[in-house]
């Protein structure tokens, strides 16, 4: 990598309305959208089963109906003999026999139907799920906050978490937006674009403070500039190895990992761009300083200095 | 920041420039060597078996007839690899896992004719081939989740206030007899268990006091708190039960539920099932291999419980009989329990020594024996009555779901002798001893529970998860390994053989930590080759800053020693999150959740040490004016 000088944050502005278009983009889909959760936290019946022969599934879906299965979302899974069959939770009805009453029902008009995965999920564990899940995700927002804090300053701990929580609604944003379902492994999947993003911002963060520490003149702007041009063949080439794997497992790993490569992909990407756009640019909002990262026992001094 | 400025500075140094002392390089060989060594029984992949244990002790398993099975076997198609006796019955080992369904069906004609009680138990296994020598120093590979063997989970919920109100109702008939032996004077009301606590009402003050120093021994502190209060209008007395002691009754329920589960799990013929606690209430049950979920809920589902009362006395009073209708009449039992079902510890149908007629023999815990032995004793010649309790999912109005207990009456004998530990019930046809006995014996639960999630993997996706699982894990490191050298050069060789050591020994420490391989964990292990090259990089790219100001051999050590505080920082975050996952719960988050964890700790290992060992292996004491990055 040639030693680059681009301004990037000459340009924040220009990002700031793109973060805040995909953000308030993220946000209107997950209000009035929401998720489309999957069986894990909805509860219900899911059952996928493969077929001799490619199958339609609009006709699955009427002979379903027709046997009492109302509501049922059949669709194709991963080719064309595949087929993966949702019945959502009806309160009342004890769905633990779903899986094996479908299957009769499809063996008998259908000849040989291979079960290839069925799962029943009880409503409460779903709910269960969603509260633990949300609960994780403020844990770990919390967690990272303190020990930014405490390895570098608030300001650093402020900017890293707002770019994590960017992060986190964008990739939200676009499963609510494209309809993806969105099920256990995919708020692990989220869960890891925090680890990854987080990895990002602090080794970009790490760099902003040694250079705020060596360099003597220079505006913070000019100082962070600088610093992101150092890190960016880092930054590129993490991201890159990151997104070679992850293309793996988009291509090879089947249709089970699609979900969780997919928002794991969206969050390296958006995890990326927020480590120079987001945190970056909330330091420089918040009016980081040299003062701010001098050595502890100096601020106390620089405190009764302020006019 | 301490650690910053002994490993930031440039520190003097008599050594000669990226030079590691000897033993360094020592103990990175021998880790390397401990990883490949445990890492290396995943390269032999197990055998599918059948595995024949008999049901009762008195029989055995023969050479003879493992050949006749063996045979039997080939005759009917079934790829063989080879038989063998082992310590607890016979082992059959197949070719594939079609052979091995096929399998268990004809052994089970061959070795248990029908309309007998079953001789043999015979299950699906897989039968290790790792060397014996590896096997003795603790090798072994890892285990393979469900999604990738197949096989089904279900997650059961205790019904825990079940439990704990059954103790009350103890509690509250042992109350009664405790006061009626003082001549104490309580209101009669139909129960005494209400909200969670035992209430009493009496006819005066005197009567709670004299009460209060009656029970102060058995429902004192530690277990029970007593309270004076007001109940049903008259001066009355509240035993409720102190909160360490109902997790007590809890734990007791949940550790014996899932003591009988393994019981009955086992008369499904699976080798190796999984039956663990899972949070306060939830017990898991994994099942690898077997895919008739319906079999499996039918045995799961026989909440059984079991009660024996003593007949009621012509005195008893109305509100402590019951009556139940017994072969066309109606019988009027105690209320009061003798025993229940948990305190059964065995349970066989065989025949009574004088009369050929069956019977089934029960042998109690201590506890069930003493209580035996005090209900018995005086009560010679007086009828017994078993009261059998199954749980049945109701449907209320408002559209829930909740277990009823159906009771039925199934045995009503006369005492013959005072009762220990051991005892008889003769009188049973010899059908109906066969299933008293099986019930028992598969153990009673001490709380019911229902299934709120079932999973089950078909085995041709559990194959097919293996195969794209394995295919993505090679490409996504191939295709790493590929861009390491063109981007870094030497120092990309270098970064592969660290991600390679990396990979093995993640898969050595997986292996012994004895964790499931999962689909989710897999795809954890991709995500660790893609991002554990960033702490390469990291020292790389600081490298070539370097070089800029300082010679090759002051940038390497430069290099190295700057990024060291960065690549913490980043991982130790990453750890957090990781940790975190791991607390939402099993499944799959806690698969990818745990490699992911494991991940970020070897690959500080390789990617600093390893790769810093080979780095000054390669130049460390040379002198350099150029170095390609």
């Amino acid at each position: 990598m040639r030693k680059t000088n681009f301004d990037f944050m000459g340009k924040r502005m220009i990002a700031a309305g793109v973060s805040g278009f995909l953000l308030v983009a993220s946000v209107v889909a997950l209000v009035a959208v929401g998720l489309n959760r999957g069986l894990d936290f909805t509860g219900g019946a899911l059952v996928e089963v493969g077929f001799a022969a490619p199958v339609v599934p609009q006709e699955v879906r009427e002979q379903l109906e027709g046997a009492g299965f109302v509501n049922a979302v059949v669709q194709n899974f991963g080719s064309e003999t595949d087929i993966l069959i949702r019945v959502p939770p009806r309160a009342g009805v004890d769905q633990s026999t779903v899986g094996d009453e479908i299957l009769v029902m499809l063996r008998s008009s259908y000849g040989e139907v291979a079960l290839r995965r069925s799962e029943v999920v009880g409503p409460a564990v779903g709910e269960e799920l969603t509260e633990k899940g949300g609960i994780a995700m403020l844990v770990a927002l919390a967690v990272v906050m303190l020990y930014i804090m405490f390895r570098f300053t608030g300001k650093f701990a402020i900017g890293a978490v707002t770019a994590l929580a960017h992060d986190v609604i964008v990739a939200l944003g676009a499963f609510a937006v494209f309809r993806w379902t969105f099920n256990l492994a995919e708020l692990a999947a989220i869960l890891a674009v925090i680890g990854y993003s987080l990895n990002d911002t602090i080794v970009v963060s790490d760099r902003i403070r040694e250079n705020f520490r060596i360099v003597r003149r220079g505006r913070p702007v000019d100082i962070i500039n600088q610093s992101l041009n150092e890190m960016l063949g880092r930054t590129l080439v993490t991201s890159l190895t990151t997104l070679l794997v992850l293309v793996a497992l988009l291509v090879a790993a089947g249709e089970q990992i699609r979900g969780f490569a997919t928002a794991l992909t969206i969050g390296v990407v958006v995890g990326t761009y927020s480590s120079i756009y987001v945190a970056a640019s909330m330091l420089l909002a918040l009016g980081i300083s040299k003062e701010d990262l001098t050595l502890p026992e100096k601020e106390g001094q620089d405190d009764k200095l302020v006019p | 920041m301490l650690g910053e400025d002994l490993l930031g500075g440039r520190r003097p140094t008599r050594r000669p420039p990226n030079r590691y002392p000897l033993w360094r390089y020592l103990l990175i060989v021998s880790i390397i060597a401990l990883g490949m060594i445990y890492a290396s029984p995943n390269l032999y992949p197990p055998d599918y078996a059948l595995q024949i244990a008999p049901e009762s002790t008195g029989r055995f398993v023969s050479q003879s007839m493992i050949d006749a099975s063996v045979a039997a076997l080939e005759d009917a198609g079934v790829g063989v690899i080879r038989g063998e006796v082992t310590p607890t019955g016979g082992l059959i080992r197949v070719e594939t896992n079609e052979d091995q369904l096929r399998g268990r069906a004809v052994l089970d004609d061959q070795l248990n004719p029908s309309n007998t009680e079953r001789a043999y138990v015979i299950a699906l296994n897989l039968a290790s081939t790792t060397p014996a020598w590896l096997e003795g120093i603790g090798g072994k590979p890892m285990a393979k989740g469900l999604d990738l063997s197949g096989g089904i989970r279900f997650l059961l919920e205790v019904d825990i206030d079940s439990a704990i109100g059954k103790r009350l109702d103890d509690e509250a008939s042992n109350v009664r007899s405790e006061l009626r032996d003082a001549r104490i004077r309580y209101a009669r009301t139909e129960e005494l268990v209400r909200d969670q606590a035992i209430r009493i009402g009496f006819t005066d003050a005197e009567m709670r006091d004299h009460a209060i120093e009656q029970l102060r021994e058995d429902y004192g502190p530690p277990n029970y708190t007593m309270d004076e209060q007001v109940v049903d209008g008259r001066p009355g007395l509240v035993i409720e039960v102190d909160a360490a002691y109902i997790d007590e009754i809890e734990n007791y329920a949940i550790t014996q539920n899932i003591v009988s589960l393994r019981n009955r799990v086992n008369e499904l013929g699976v080798s190796e099932p999984l039956v663990t606690r899972l949070g306060r209430s939830r017990i898991e049950v994994n099942l690898p291999g077997v895919q008739d979920s319906s079999e499996a809920k039918r045995i799961l589902d026989k909440f059984a419980n079991l009660e024996i009362h003593l007949a009621a006395f012509p005195d008893d009073r109305p509100t402590e009989v019951e009556e139940m209708p017994y072969e066309g009449r109606i019988e009027r039992i105690q209320k009061e329990i003798v025993v229940t079902g948990d305190r059964v510890t065995n349970a066989m149908q065989d025949f009574d020594p004088e009369t050929q007629l069956p019977q089934v023999s029960i042998t109690l815990d201590s506890i069930g024996g003493d209580r035996m032995h005090d209900a018995t004793r005086d009560n010679i010649g007086h009828p017994m009555a078993i009261v059998f309790i199954e749980q049945k999912p109701i449907k209320q109005e408002d559209g829930s779901v909740v277990l009823r207990g159906e009771r039925r009456l199934i045995s009503v004998a006369t005492i013959q002798a005072a009762l220990g530990y051991r005892f008889r019930i003769t009188g049973l046809s010899m059908r109906e001893a066969q299933d008293l006995a099986l019930l028992l014996r598969a153990g009673a639960l001490a709380a019911p529970m229902r299934i709120v999630e079932e999973r089950t993997v078909g085995a041709s996706l559990g194959e097919q998860n293996i195969e794209r699982g394995m295919y993505s894990v090679v490409a996504g490191f191939l295709l790493v390994l590929i861009f390491m050298p063109l981007y870094y050069k030497v120092f990309g060789l270098v970064a592969d053989l660290a991600l390679t050591l990396n990979l093995v020994i993640l898969v050595a420490v997986m292996s012994l930590l004895g964790a499931t391989l999962t689909l989710p964990g897999i795809a954890g292990i991709v995500l660790t080759v893609g991002m554990a090259v960033d702490a390469n990089v990291l020292i790389f790219s600081r490298i070539r800053e370097e070089l800029a100001r300082s010679p090759p051999q002051q940038a390497i050590q430069a290099g190295y020693d700057r990024a060291f505080l960065t690549i913490l920082d980043a991982n130790v975050t990453t750890l957090f999150v990781a940790l975190i996952l791991l607390s939402i719960g099993s499944g799959p988050v806690a698969g990818f959740a745990i490699t992911l964890a494991i991940g970020i700790v070897t690959s500080m290992f390789t990617a600093i040490m390893g790769s810093r060992a080979l780095v000054n292996l390669i130049y460390g004491g040379r002198t350099l004016t150029k170095l390609r990055i």
